[in-house]
């Protein structure tokens, strides 16, 4: 075994590999706050950018007539977006530091703000909220906060940005701080983390700033880096959907009958006894197989194919629980729901619905308000809703879904709205309660 | 039986191998007839790896997929072989050369054979009616893939609508298409290079041994690297030369460039990506060097 450039031995490094765990981020703010340059800097003081890269954006800048490189450059994807200088859709970025990989699911500020917010907060662990710290807390931070807590974002930080631009001032972070400390009383957030930084200079974004002494919390990248994520998981309430049937049909594997699917929730182990939803059929586990290995348990998010003592009838779209802790099958779904397309959703609409793996159909029994994102004002009078509104909705389904409360579980409590003529994804849906 | 991890936390690795094999499940789930796109790279070969553990002990249940330039590396070829054997999967080769000669595309000695590809490909997928089209695209690869979807739909011709594409939300996937439309799934979107050979690395997975270190006679031009060869003959001025070099990625063989390198492990291979400063695409493909927004306009028309 040799060493490496990095000192470490490579039984050492290969351990730090296995051992490195995962952070997904969702950014949101507007071009004006700094974002992009924001992500470049962490791209680019992490090392995950690459001499061709920063070459081309460095030719660019010039071109431009800038004096500073525009590390905005580096995440503006499309053509189409680089010459309008927007950034028109979810943008996936990816580094890593020695212990934790990051994937950004980086969002526009403005157009099309909470549809692609919602994208991208949908899978996210922690939110990152940037604000101008020359114009303070806005209507879009605020909005961006709200969305965040509403997708159940366990983690926020919110980056007071430009601080070079107000002298490094104490004062005015104090005052960001504590307004968005106030206005935080009112939202769902376990947990907040107030940063000053300067994206621009790097202060506080990967180095300690020098120049702000008075601020003795993490930078944001130590706070990215050790943010305990592990515990935001349900490891209580098993649930399994059934994503596929496993039956290899060959004369090795000649009665061989597994159920392939990804745990959304609790710690299955062989021998635990389960019902499988909706037929209320009871069984034990027989044993639980990732690839050719058996496994003595299996959590979220493991993709797993589990298989059961009994030949109980199961399919795709029923989920495995445990009999005394199993979502109760229902077809009177109430939930926030997101809606993302022009034509605006109204009440007896019929719509195609995807929960876990079980696909059906929907009607829009009610509408009961709409939220306004910015105030929390929720507005009675209107029924329906509009391109990138968020209002509370009556579903009826035509088959039951084995739902839970979208607080208690993201995954076994969010599902899609589909429109059957167009195939297309309209809206996002996280369920409050269901009968 | 395996003991699992006491703190009930999984490696970002491991991660990326959930999710990998749940998009899989899903596509063989919901479409009637998936293929999967095979480069002989190895990207594509973990992408096997990943089929090959979401359906076990079945057998991976759909076809594979080849476009064969006509100047495909040997190595890569054997390579293919071998798996293919050894899941006891269908292999499908769609040869560019039958594609010229049939009329599908027109080679004018310009077009280089990447782009002839796309046609090639095309006619495939519309050949077997296939619905669902497994690539090995990851988003860090370029900034064009950093904004595609998972679930990326094609129309009629093919094409790709950046401004078209569907909301992607937690692990929902939307599969539903109209007749002539497919969709093209992308399982390992979220790995980077670096996960890739780490996780070639742990699985023990075999590749084509033109990524390691070895000799070869090869030659400069534009800026790189290239094999010599009777499909590439050498321009006035050109002279080759034997060096110890390995390939970052594999492609068609007159136009993949490679480095100088002496790492002849997997190991050794990711000591050096973590310390390379260009990206592979950037380094060693002459296709994506044409203009900054080459692959923005080979994925609307239908590339990988």
């Amino acid at each position: 075994m040799s060493d490496s450039p990095t000192g470490l031995t490579q039984a050492q490094k290969a351990e730090q590999v296995r051992s490195m765990d995962l952070l997904r981020f969702a950014t949101a703010g507007s071009v004006d706050d700094g974002k992009s340059t924001l992500i470049g800097r962490l791209l680019l003081d992490s090392k995950s950018i690459f001499e061709d890269q920063l070459e081309a954006v460095e030719a660019t800048s010039q071109s431009k007539g800038y004096d500073y490189t525009d590390l905005a450059l580096l995440t503006d994807g499309l053509r189409s977006e680089r010459e309008q200088g927007i950034t028109i859709d979810v943008a996936y970025r990816y580094f890593a530091t020695p212990t934790r990989k990051f994937i950004i699911a980086d969002t526009p500020g403005h157009v099309q703000y909470t549809r692609n917010m919602v994208t991208g907060a949908s899978t996210a662990d922690l939110g990152l909220v940037l604000v101008d710290a020359r114009q303070g807390l806005t209507e879009q931070s605020r909005r961006h906060a709200v969305i965040l807590s509403l997708l159940r974002v366990p983690h926020l930080v919110l980056a007071v940005n430009k601080m070079d631009l107000v002298d490094f001032s104490q004062e005015i972070y104090e005052k960001i701080h504590a307004e968005f400390t106030q206005f935080a009383t009112k939202l769902n957030i376990p947990d907040l983390e107030v940063i000053p930084i300067s994206a621009l200079q790097g202060d506080n974004v990967v180095t300690r700033s020098e120049k702000m002494p008075w601020y003795s919390g993490p930078t944001l990248m130590h706070h990215l880096e050790h943010v305990h994520v592990a515990s935001d998981r349900d490891l209580v309430d098993v649930r399994f959907p059934v994503q596929y049937v496993v039956r290899p049909k060959s004369d090795e594997h000649h009665d061989y009958r597994g159920y392939g699917g990804m745990v959304a929730g609790g710690v299955l182990k062989p021998g635990d006894e389960v019902v499988v939803l909706p037929s209320g059929m009871t069984s034990k586990i027989a044993g639980i197989d990732l690839f050719d290995q058996e496994v003595s348990e299996a959590f979220p998010p493991m993709s797993v194919t589990v298989r059961l003592e009994d030949d109980v009838d199961v399919s795709r779209g029923d989920m495995i629980a445990r009999p005394a802790n199993a979502p109760k099958p229902s077809q009177d779904i109430d939930a926030m729901v997101c809606w993302m397309t022009n034509e605006p959703l109204r009440p007896r609409q019929k719509l195609a619905i995807k929960h876990t793996t079980r696909s059906a159909r929907a009607l829009v029994k009610d509408i009961q308000y709409r939220l306004d994102v910015n105030t929390l004002h929720r507005d009675q009078d209107t029924k329906e809703l509009g391109l990138n509104e968020i209002g509370r909705v009556q579903l009826r389904t035509t088959v039951p879904l084995l739902c839970d409360p979208y607080s208690k579980n993201r995954a076994t409590g969010s599902f899609i709205l589909i429109d059957e003529a167009t195939g297309v994804t309209v809206g996002g849906g996280m369920i409050n309660s269901a009968s | 039986m395996t003991e699992t991890h006491a703190d009930y936390q999984l490696s970002q690795l491991d991660q990326l191998e959930a999710e990998s094999i749940h998009i899989f499940r899903e596509v063989a789930a919901e479409f009637e007839k998936p293929v999967l796109m095979f480069s002989g790279g190895k990207d594509s070969i973990v992408m096997l790896r990943l089929a090959e553990k979401a359906f076990y002990p079945a057998k991976i249940p759909f076809p594979v997929l080849q476009v064969d330039t006509g100047y495909d590396f040997p190595e890569v070829i054997a390579c293919r072989d071998k798996w293919v054997s050894r899941l006891g999967v269908r292999l499908i080769v769609a040869s560019v050369e039958q594609a010229i000669a049939d009329g599908i595309v027109v080679d004018d000695g310009k077009t280089s054979r990447n782009r002839l590809q796309i046609g090639t490909l095309l006619n495939a997928l519309e050949e077997g009616s296939f619905t669902a089209a497994f690539g090995g695209g990851r988003r860090d690869e370029e900034k064009a893939r950093a904004k595609e979807r998972v679930y990326s739909h094609r129309d009629e011709f093919g094409q790709w609508d950046p401004k078209m594409q569907r909301p992607e939300l937690w692990s929902l996937y939307n599969g539903r298409i109209h007749e002539g439309e497919h969709m093209r799934i992308f399982p390992i979107s979220n790995w980077t290079e670096l996960d890739i050979w780490h996780y070639i690395g742990r699985e023990g997975i075999e590749i084509p041994a033109i990524y390691f270190s070895h000799q070869r006679r090869v030659f400069q031009r534009d800026g790189m690297l290239l094999t010599e060869s009777d499909f590439n003959p050498l321009r006035t001025g050109e002279s080759a030369e034997e060096r110890t070099v390995r390939f970052r990625t594999v492609g068609d063989l007159t136009l993949t460039g490679c480095v100088e390198s002496e790492a002849d492990t997997i190991d050794k291979i990711i000591d050096e990506i973590a310390i390379a400063r260009v990206t592979e695409r950037g380094a060693t493909r002459g296709d994506d060097r044409f203009s900054e927004a080459a692959m923005e306009d080979r994925k609307k028309e239908g590339y990988f």
